[in-house]
């Protein structure tokens, strides 16, 4: 471990490029199907292939997508496209290039709120965000003498997303992921499932003394498969790199790649080593051109986004932060909660129950809530029972959700009203419960009359017992006291 | 480009060993003076074009002048594995087979 002195001599400066897989039927320039794992080799074309006299063209769900993650992060949408081509030759890039955007990505600018732990916020502005294609997958094994090939990914659309060098922590970069993460499901554009690939990171990692005006010798660190790793990968090199400028070494540029296992990154290529890739214009595309109209449309269809849900829910529902964004964290539940709020005004509540009974109903089955059987207004009119003192919160959670959680069409009072349920506020009716409860335990009433107080809990849940839980709490404990004493 | 210089640098052994690397490319070492000599008459006879001011005239990056040629998202089974993989010059029954690449 680095000596806290000496690291906080550094400021470590860090940017990411993050690569989404997009959620589209087909291929970003091809018509074979875009699906993860399959046989190898079956979601293929003349296309992906790279066949001679073959002619790409561009999937319009992809550039959707694009434009959306764009309006998603407000960065300005380039009207005038054009695709390029970025040669270099591999085994799993069939065409010895891949077609990218060079000088005229999607999008450009823009900007990633984030949530740190201690409640602070930043925002990370982008560089940009464009279209291109996956490669295939090389499969390296050790007891065979060939890489085997599988062109399944090759031609899967992809947006990078790549930010300014303003990240500072391993924390905001982990802040940072788990947003974008959370964008891309919102808009339901890409899985975001970093284990599988579907969401990949690379970071760009240097460390300058504080305060100084220049950037430091930057490195990448590739190969993460987890928000966590990602954040593993950055501290582990922020402190490599310390460590080796403490010893009067200079950082070179280059490329590393993280072992999770024992948590270091290890030399993969020197950057001068690196490919030119020769960067040009794409002549099998034509322009791509982003009109107002188009535009629009997209903004017409955008769903609400985490950052106006979690606005929404602090301000006009009142919610602490923690709240809001353990709602916001996925769109079907922050959606929920919003119809639930449409109808019931007990905000606090609503919240509660979700939070709540429906998270640990949910995850008990290991359900999503789209497949949760209680519709939001069975809900808030379960809430509604309560507030009303019609029933007890206990009565509600413990009697009358689970028969809501069967699937019925029944509201809560109908329930209610079946289970022979509803609160009395009866006050004959409470005080003939009580004295029956009295008459019933003549030892603990001396007990009690001789001091030992504590057993009124004991006569209460007698009393509720006996009413099946239909008394009305106060005026039951009330009731009882007097009889007592 | 970063091959060829704004200043047309002349084309050098350097040079013609990383393009040799880029396009994965063997060349006899005999013939790499006489290689060199006409990768620079190439150089030297596009650099006429330089003679013409283009400042004000924006790059040409498509002949045609068709825009937004895009297609619907809709997936075709296009090649089935066998066909797909019938011309690889090795294979085995799921994979197209490369000599070893190291990383």
């Amino acid at each position: 471990m680095l000596d806290a002195s000496i690291r906080n001599k550094y400021t470590a400066v860090i940017g990411l490029e993050v690569h989404a897989q997009l959620l589209t039927n087909s291929k970003m320039y091809s018509s074979d199907a875009n699906e993860y794992g399959n046989m190898p080799n079956t979601n293929i074309s003349v296309i992906t292939l790279a066949h001679p006299g073959t002619l790409p063209k561009v999937n319009k769900k992809a550039v959707e997508y694009a434009v959306k993650m764009g309006i998603a992060c407000g960065s300005t949408i380039t009207r005038d496209n054009h695709f390029a081509r970025k040669n270099y030759f591999y085994p799993d890039l069939p065409k010895g290039y891949q077609i990218s955007q060079d000088k005229t990505p999607i999008c450009v600018g823009g900007k990633i709120e984030i949530k740190l732990k201690d409640g602070q916020e930043r925002s990370i502005g982008l560089t940009r965000i464009h279209m291109e294609e996956d490669a295939g997958k090389s499969i390296h094994m050790a007891e065979e003498v060939d890489t085997l090939i599988d062109l399944n990914r090759a031609g899967v659309p992809l947006i990078e997303i790549v930010s300014e060098p303003e990240i500072r922590t391993s924390d905001e970069a982990y802040a940072y992921l788990t947003e974008i993460r959370k964008l891309v499901r919102y808009l339901e554009i890409c899985d975001g499932n970093m284990e599988e690939g579907s969401l990949r990171c690379d970071a760009n990692i240097s460390v300058m003394l504080n305060g100084a005006k220049e950037f430091g010798k930057k490195v990448e660190v590739k190969n993460m498969n987890s928000i966590r790793n990602v954040q593993r990968a950055i501290e582990h090199e922020i402190e490599r790199q310390i460590i080796e400028i403490e010893k009067g070494n200079t950082i070179v540029s280059e490329t590393r790649t993280f072992d999770a296992t024992v948590g270091d990154t290890h030399s993969m290529r020197a950057k001068e080593d690196m490919n030119d890739y020769r960067y040009f214009p794409e002549p099998d595309l034509s322009p791509l051109i982003i009109t107002e109209e188009y535009l629009n449309e997209v903004k017409a269809k955008m769903p609400p986004l985490p950052n106006e849900l979690y606005k929404k829910f602090t301000k006009q529902y009142g919610l602490s932060e923690y709240d809001a964004l353990v709602l916001t964290d996925t769109k079907e539940v922050a959606l929920y909660y919003d119809e639930l709020c449409s109808l019931t005004k007990n905000y606090k509540a609503a919240s509660n129950w979700i939070m709540g009974p429906v998270k640990s109903y949910l995850n008990e089955l290991t359900l999503s809530i789209e497949e949760f059987p209680v519709k939001p207004a069975q809900l808030a009119d379960l809430i509604a029972l309560i507030d009303a003192n019609k029933v007890s919160f206990s009565v509600a959670s413990q009697k009358i959700y689970p028969e809501l959680t069967k699937g019925t069409t029944k509201s809560a009072l109908e329930i209610a009203e079946d289970l022979n349920l509803i609160q009395v506020g009866d006050q004959d009716f409470i005080q003939q419960v009580v004295d029956e409860v009295l008459a019933a335990n003549p030892a603990k009433v001396q007990e009690y009359k001789d001091g030992k107080k504590g057993l009124l809990g004991m006569f209460m849940g007698e009393v509720m017992k006996k009413s099946k839980g239909k008394a009305d709490p106060k005026l039951a404990s009330e009731l009882l006291a007097k009889s007592l004493d | 480009m970063s091959l060829i210089h704004k200043e047309m640098k002349k084309v050098d052994h350097d040079t013609l060993k990383k393009m040799a690397h880029l396009s994965r490319l063997e060349f006899d070492q005999a013939n790499g003076e006489k290689m060199i000599n006409s990768m620079n008459e190439i150089l030297d006879w596009v650099e006429k074009l330089n003679e013409i001011d283009t400042d004000a005239v924006a790059p040409l990056i498509t002949m045609s002048e068709e825009v937004n040629q895009l297609r619907e998202d809709v997936v075709k089974e296009e090649l089935p594995h066998e066909k797909g993989l019938q011309n690889a010059p090795k294979r085995d029954s799921d994979y197209f087979r490369v000599p070893k690449v190291m990383e």
